[in-house]
Formats: structure tokens, sequence, C-alpha cells
């Protein structure tokens, strides 16, 4: 890939001025690459364990248990009232500190390493927002079709799972949409526990390169793209799983 | 529908301010925990205390980011609002532009640009030259991508309002700006009041990351509280406890009301 970028580049340099390094420098191209690597990883697991998260609390907030019920309100309260960056250092500092070390023969790595609490730790915090999602999502399904399913001998779970949580999926698909886009954002701030993503790799360029603005442009046009992929997807979702009579 | 009409009782304030008196209870619970384990003098509890003040200092200067930073980005957020719904293709296409572009990248690549990229100090024709410190700068880069939030919400308030409104504004012989500022605009400013409030309280969340660019903010101001200290581990726990509450404390306030603003213009 570097032969065919590498020309274009250095005469873009030669003529204007721009360094944009990592498409003719190889080892800027390297931290690139990983960063694109990590950076988008990264995504995809925080965007899952979100989901995860959100669907176990919006189960849980229909529990009979009161105190279930209870903590799922703390935990929404916690992580969508306090800042993404200080529950971030939190996990990765406060908790990171007392997880075990593994031998790993000769020198000693944390069990759980920065891109596992950056996981982690986004994925909770952008979970707190997917509870209220699709609890509204569940609410939004009309009375109607539980006494259909009754009338029909559903049971409560059969009905919640094959009637009320497709529906309710469906439903919570637009604002879960922007939620998610969100989310893919914030893993930019995982910069702060070193994580080598994106942010992290392209500023490591430009302290070395002293090219801020051309990285900065990379960065915006790299971040602009993820956001369209995902609505992208989630749009192509939304249109393939529409159900003809619902919704608009 | 009778059902719908019922008063349904009003579970989820009392919850969640048990929550919030929970929260309290369990940092002095650690913190108090922390204080018998270690003793007095350098125990993590007494530590916090000598360094509470200049944590709190910091804080106001979140405060402050935050409150500057959401008058500016409404200001220039209506103003972009309105060059986005306007007829004309030369100054809606750019508005356009400017609202994707800081809506779509995040507040941290935001941030960078602004501070790496605006001089840290400008010669005014009279004032000689000036120095621009981190937090102002910092204050512009939290500007950019609320004020595009808040165009994109004026726009989806503005379509929000149904055709007849206009129709009947325009059959009243109102002017285009007539219409706007006497019928449209009353009406958005309720819609718009519960996402502007939210989005106050995420701008609020999100000065912590100045502390990455050096801004002596809460968050810069704990981590070096806890450096002075002899950065021991045993820190951590409560020093980041006490950071997360008083955040915490600001903010579930303003996003209690926006709940309730929101149920509220929500039924009528």
């Amino acid at each position: 890939m570097l032969e065919f970028t590498a020309p274009l580049f250095l005469s873009l340099q030669k003529a204007t001025g721009l360094n944009f390094s990592p498409f003719f420098d190889e080892y800027d191209f390297g931290r690139l690459m990983t960063g694109l690597q990590t950076s988008l990883l990264l995504i995809v697991c925080v965007l899952v364990l979100s989901l995860v998260v959100g669907l176990l609390g919006a189960a849980a907030q229909r529990s009979r248990s009161r105190l279930l019920r209870f903590l799922v309100a703390a935990y929404i309260a916690v992580f969508r009232n306090t800042p993404p960056v200080v529950q971030l250092l939190f996990f990765y500092f406060g908790l990171g500190a007392f997880t075990p070390q593994i031998d790993m023969g000769g020198w000693y790595e944390p069990m759980i390493s920065a891109f596992g609490w950056a996981v982690i730790a986004l994925g909770i915090f952008g979970g707190s927002y997917n509870v209220e999602i699709f609890r509204a999502g569940i609410e939004a399904v009309p009375k109607t079709t539980s006494e259909a399913t009754e009338a029909l001998g559903f049971t409560p779970l059969q009905t919640f799972i094959h009637v009320t949580l497709p529906l309710a999926l469906r439903f919570s698909l637009p604002s879960l949409a922007s939620n998610l886009i969100s989310l893919a954002k914030t893993t930019s701030i995982a910069y702060v526990i070193a994580v080598p993503e994106m942010t992290y790799a392209l500023s490591g360029v430009w302290n070395d390169r002293l090219n801020v603005g051309e990285m900065m442009t990379l960065l915006f046009v790299y971040y602009i793209a993820v956001v369209a992929i995902i609505g992208a997807v989630m749009g192509q979702l939304e249109r393939r799983l529409a159900v003809p009579g619902l919704g608009k | 529908m009778k059902t719908l009409s019922m008063p349904r009782p009003n579970l989820l304030t009392p919850i969640l301010v048990v929550t919030a008196l929970l929260l309290v209870v369990a940092t002095a619970g650690v913190l108090f925990f922390l204080h018998v384990a270690q003793g007095p003098a350098d125990s993590p509890l007494n530590v916090l205390f000598r360094w509470m003040p200049f944590i709190l200092q910091g804080f106001l200067l979140n405060i402050l980011m935050s409150v500057i930073a959401m008058i500016l980005a409404t200001v220039s957020g209506v103003i972009l609002g309105f060059m986005q719904i306007s007829d004309a293709t030369i100054i809606r296409q750019p508005a356009r532009f400017v609202t994707h572009l800081f809506r779509n990248s995040p507040w941290l690549v935001i941030l960078f640009a602004i501070m790496l990229l605006v001089p840290f100090e400008i010669s005014l024709p009279y004032f000689g030259v000036v120095m621009i410190p981190g937090w102002v700068k910092a204050t512009i880069g939290f500007t950019l991508p609320v004020m595009a939030n808040i165009a994109e919400i004026l726009r989806g308030a503005v379509a929000s309002i149904s055709t007849g409104q206009w129709e009947s504004a325009e059959s009243l012989a109102f002017s285009r700006m007539q219409t706007m500022r006497h019928v449209i605009l009353p009406q958005c400013v309720r819609r718009m009041l519960p996402s502007w409030m939210n989005w106050f309280a995420l701008l609020t969340l999100m000065t912590p990351i100045a502390a990455i660019l050096g801004v002596n903010e809460a968050l810069g101001n704990t981590q070096a509280a806890m450096e002075s200290a002899g950065s021991s581990p045993d820190l951590l726990i409560p020093f980041y406890l006490f950071l997360m509450s008083i955040f915490f404390i600001f903010i579930y306030p303003v996003s209690v009301c926006t709940k309730r603003l929101e149920r509220r213009f929500a039924t009528t």
C-alpha cells in the first residue's frame, strides 16, 4: 500500500508543504495501522458490551425484585452523572491496582490490560444509556399485542421473547443508533490510559513530526467515516427489520 | 384510554434521590474504612481532607468553563441553526458542513485541534501581545460540539412545528421573519429546553478532559494532589471517588430537572 501512496504524498509535500507522513514513512504508516486496528476493535468491543449491558439492565428493570430495580436505577444514575474520563481513570488506576498480576516468565503483567479496562469502563458507561433506550422501546410496544398473545395461550416469558422484545428492539433502533454513534466517538478518551487507538497513535505522529494540522484533518476524516458507517449500518438494519403497519 | 390519564405514582425521583444519598454514604464509608484501617496522620482520608480545597478550586474552573461554553454555544448554535434553515443555499450549505463536522467528531479531537492549532499568544492592535490562557482555549474547544448540536436541536424543533402554523401565519400576512419570531420560536423554546439542559450536563461531564492538555481543573488538580501526596496506590480510590461525587452532586439535579421537563412536555 505504501509504494502506491508514497510518491503521491511525497510530491504533495514538495508542492504544498503538507506533511502526511503516515502515507510515505514506514514507521508512521505502522503507527497509523496499529491505531486503526486498535480503534476499530475498541469500538466494536465497546458497542457490543454496551448492548449486552443495556439488554441485561432493561430485563432487570422489569423484574419483580425491588432491590434489583433499585440497583439498576442506581447504576444508571451514577454512570450517567459522572464524567466518563474519571470513570475510566477510576477503573484503570483505582481498580486496576488491585487486580492480580500474571507471571509472564520473568516479568509481570496485569490481568486486564489498558485496552481491557477501556472496553469495560466505556461499555458500562454506554450501557447505562442503552438500558433507558431499551426500556423506552419495551414501553412503546402496544398493550394489545400482549392481550393477543394471552388469548393465544402464550406464557408471559414466551410473550416477552417472541413478541415484546422483537418489537421493542425495532422501536429503540433510532435512538440506539445515535447513542452508539456517540459512544463510538467517546472511545477516543481511551487516550488518557494510553490505549494506542487512533487519537493516541496520531498524537504520537504529530509530536514527532510537528504536523498537527494534517494529522488533525486525518482524525476528523476518520471519525466522520466511522460515524457514517455506523449510521449506514443502523439505517440498513432499520429498513430490513421494518414491520409493515407499525411506526412511520 | 382511561388508564393513561390516571395519575401514576412517581417512583423514579425517590429512587434516584436515595441513590444519591447512597453514593455519598458509600464514599463516606470507604473513606471511614480507610481511615480506621490506616490510622491517622497520613491516612488517605486525612490526605484527601488536606487536598480537598485544592480539588474544589479546580472544580470551580470546570463550572466556569462549562457555563461560559454553554452561553457561547447557545448564541452561536442558534445563529448556526438559523443559517441551516435559511432559504439561500450559499448560507445553508456551509452551515450544514460546520454542523456535521463538529457533531461527528469526538470532544477530545476538537479539543486537541483548538489547543494545538490556536496560537497561545496573539498580538492585538492596542493591547500588544496578549497571552491566551489554556482554559480559555479549552472553553472554545468545548463550545464547538455543543454549538453544532444546539443548531441541530433548533433545526429539529422548527421542523417539528406543523405546517399548518406556517400556513395560518401566512394567511394573516406575516412575513417569514415575523412568523419565525412570533409563532414558531416561542413554541421551539419549550421543545428545546430539555435537550438544551441535557447538553449542559454532557458538557460539564466532558470538561475534565481538559486536564489532558494541562488545564488545572478538578481532574488535573486531583492528579497533582495525589502526586504530591506521594502517589501511593491507596489514594487512588478515595480521590477518584471524591471527584466523581462532586460532579454527581452538581449534575444530578440538572438531569432530574431535565427528566421532569421531558415528561411534562411529552404529555402536553
